[in-house]
């Protein structure tokens, strides 16, 4: 197989270039370089830090942070209870437990919608299998709480935020 | 003729002011280590502790007294016990000698620079007892590392000050600084920075190894030795071999200022025979500013410089140093004999 063009040159650059354990590798230049680096950034002084309880971060958009049902223009939730988001959550975090619909543009809603907080992965896989658009994740990052059971979410709790 | 009691009181309130400036010394310069280290790396460092992050240093010591004191099992306790001493009264021993103004040191030997070799090659004792004590394998090869490494590097530091007794004719370390007094045009050049150049970088590298702090830490190298000779030890015993380390590097650094960087002289001023309070001022201030830049030095280097390996360490300290500092010796031999002051003939 023939080499391809240019090969024996980045050969031979390689090997001048690799270091021979016999040699004695000089240490000087490499430290004042160094140092003279350090030196400038010390100069420099141009920190990348966020003071963050002081100062916050605005999320990028596309952010996934804490879930939220949507409600439609007559103030009903969204959501049709058709267990997609269930099913496509890979950590299987959503439980969702139907009913009948009392309205007449759909068969059913959820009774009981609980997201595991403490599960999810914030992948965003639900808001992309949702087909009525009713679940969402907002861009709020900070979400603590005293207690594991604060940190499932149930049906009120996702449409009031 | 003076008084005996009066001599003694005198020693006392010089001892007590010295040691009390020094132990202030150590959490400063904790603190310019974490700000320098911080701006290095593009950070901020401390600024939540007190004015611009000031206190950082006592809550750092409060966390530590308040942490639990452990003993490992196994380990031997009155030598456990004894180790963070030993690393740290030799260093704060060491400074004693150290003149810190014109003529002002808390005892004034004229075997000075001799007291303060022997007496600072004491630390490795408690490195290596540390190590040994602990019942734990990576302290005890942090230990052993350490004991090497200070041995072969005190023969490279001992060569290097037998230079400047040579080029200086005295071990009394005020006279030596007496001798770097550029008083006339030459200034600063009468440093024996200038005189012995081979010496200072040599006694400097070796500085560098014989207080264990990075590029030459092998002794208590994190990724390899969890922390080396001090992993067991918690607490206060803790921090006194933190701050014994640290009172290391200011006494290296003070050392270092006495024997190549002219002391507490000042240039370009004649010497005064009896010194006013404010010649004494000045030569403090002299000292002090060069004993930061120093300082500044250590921690500048360390956050620049990652860490020797183990046979490198070994090898620049035998088949480096030690070689160059005994030609350096036979130079200042000769130089010596031709009466020359610098070991380069200056015009």
């Amino acid at each position: 197989m023939a080499n391809p063009p240019g090969a024996r040159e980045e050969k031979q650059e390689r090997k001048t270039a690799t270091t021979d354990p016999r040699k004695k590798a000089s240490f000087t230049v490499p430290v004042a370089k160094g140092l003279i680096n350090t030196l400038k950034h010390i100069l420099r002084r141009e920190p990348n830090t966020i003071h963050y309880p002081d100062e916050k971060r605005t999320p990028y958009p596309g952010y996934r942070g804490e879930h939220r049902l949507k409600r439609d223009e007559l103030g009903r939730e969204k959501c049709v209870a058709c267990f997609l988001c269930s099913t496509a959550c890979p950590a299987h975090c959503i439980e969702i437990v139907a009913e009948e619909a009392p309205w007449d543009d759909r068969e059913k809603r959820p009774r009981l919608f609980n997201i595991d907080m403490m599960r999810c992965i914030y992948c965003g896989m639900c808001e992309e299998a949702c087909p009525c658009d009713a679940i969402e994740l907002t861009p709020v990052f900070n979400i603590p709480s005293r207690t594991r059971a604060e940190k499932i979410y149930d049906k009120e709790k996702l449409l009031s935020l | 003729m003076t008084d005996p009691l009066y001599s003694i009181l005198i020693a006392v309130i010089k001892a007590v002011i010295i040691f009390a400036v020094i132990l202030q010394i150590v959490p400063l310069l904790v603190y310019f280590e974490r700000k320098i280290s911080a701006w290095i790396q593009d950070r901020i460092g401390p600024n939540r502790v007190g004015p611009i992050g000031l206190l950082q240093p006592l809550a750092d010591v409060i966390k530590l007294a308040f942490k639990e004191d452990l003993t490992p099992q196994g380990a031997d306790k009155w030598i456990y016990r004894l180790a963070p001493v030993l690393v740290y009264a030799p260093a704060v021993l060491a400074f004693t000698v150290i003149p810190v103004g014109i003529d002002l040191q808390v005892a004034s030997f004229d075997v000075g620079v001799v007291f303060l070799l022997t007496i600072s090659g004491f630390s490795v004792y408690g490195l290596a007892f540390g190590g040994w004590a602990s019942n734990n394998k990576y302290s005890l090869l942090g230990g052993l590392r350490a004991s090497a490494q200070m041995i072969s590097y005190e023969v490279a530091m001992g060569l290097s000050i037998i230079a400047i007794m040579m080029t200086a004719e005295t071990v009394d370390l005020n006279e030596i600084i007496r001798q770097q007094w550029g008083s006339g045009t030459l200034g600063l050049l009468e440093w024996n920075l200038f005189k012995q150049p081979i010496a200072a970088v040599v006694f400097i590298i070796a500085a560098f190894a014989e207080t264990n702090r990075l590029p030459f830490d092998l002794a208590e190298c994190e990724a390899e030795l969890i922390g080396g000779f001090h992993t067991e030890y918690t607490g206060l015993k803790f921090a006194t071999f933190f701050m014994g380390e640290y009172v290391a590097m200011i006494t290296m650094s003070g050392l270092m200022v006495t024997l190549f960087l002219g002391g507490w002289s000042v240039p370009w001023v004649e010497i005064p025979t009896s010194p006013s309070m404010v010649d004494m001022a000045l030569s403090i201030g002299f000292f002090s500013v060069k004993l930061f830049a120093l300082l500044f030095f250590y921690i500048w280097i360390r956050w620049t410089l990652p860490r020797f390996r183990y046979d490198q360490l070994m090898g620049i300290g035998w088949k480096v140093f030690i070689p160059v500092s005994l030609v350096n010796l036979g130079l200042t031999a000769v130089a010596g004999v031709l009466g020359w002051k610098w070991l380069i003939p200056l015009p």
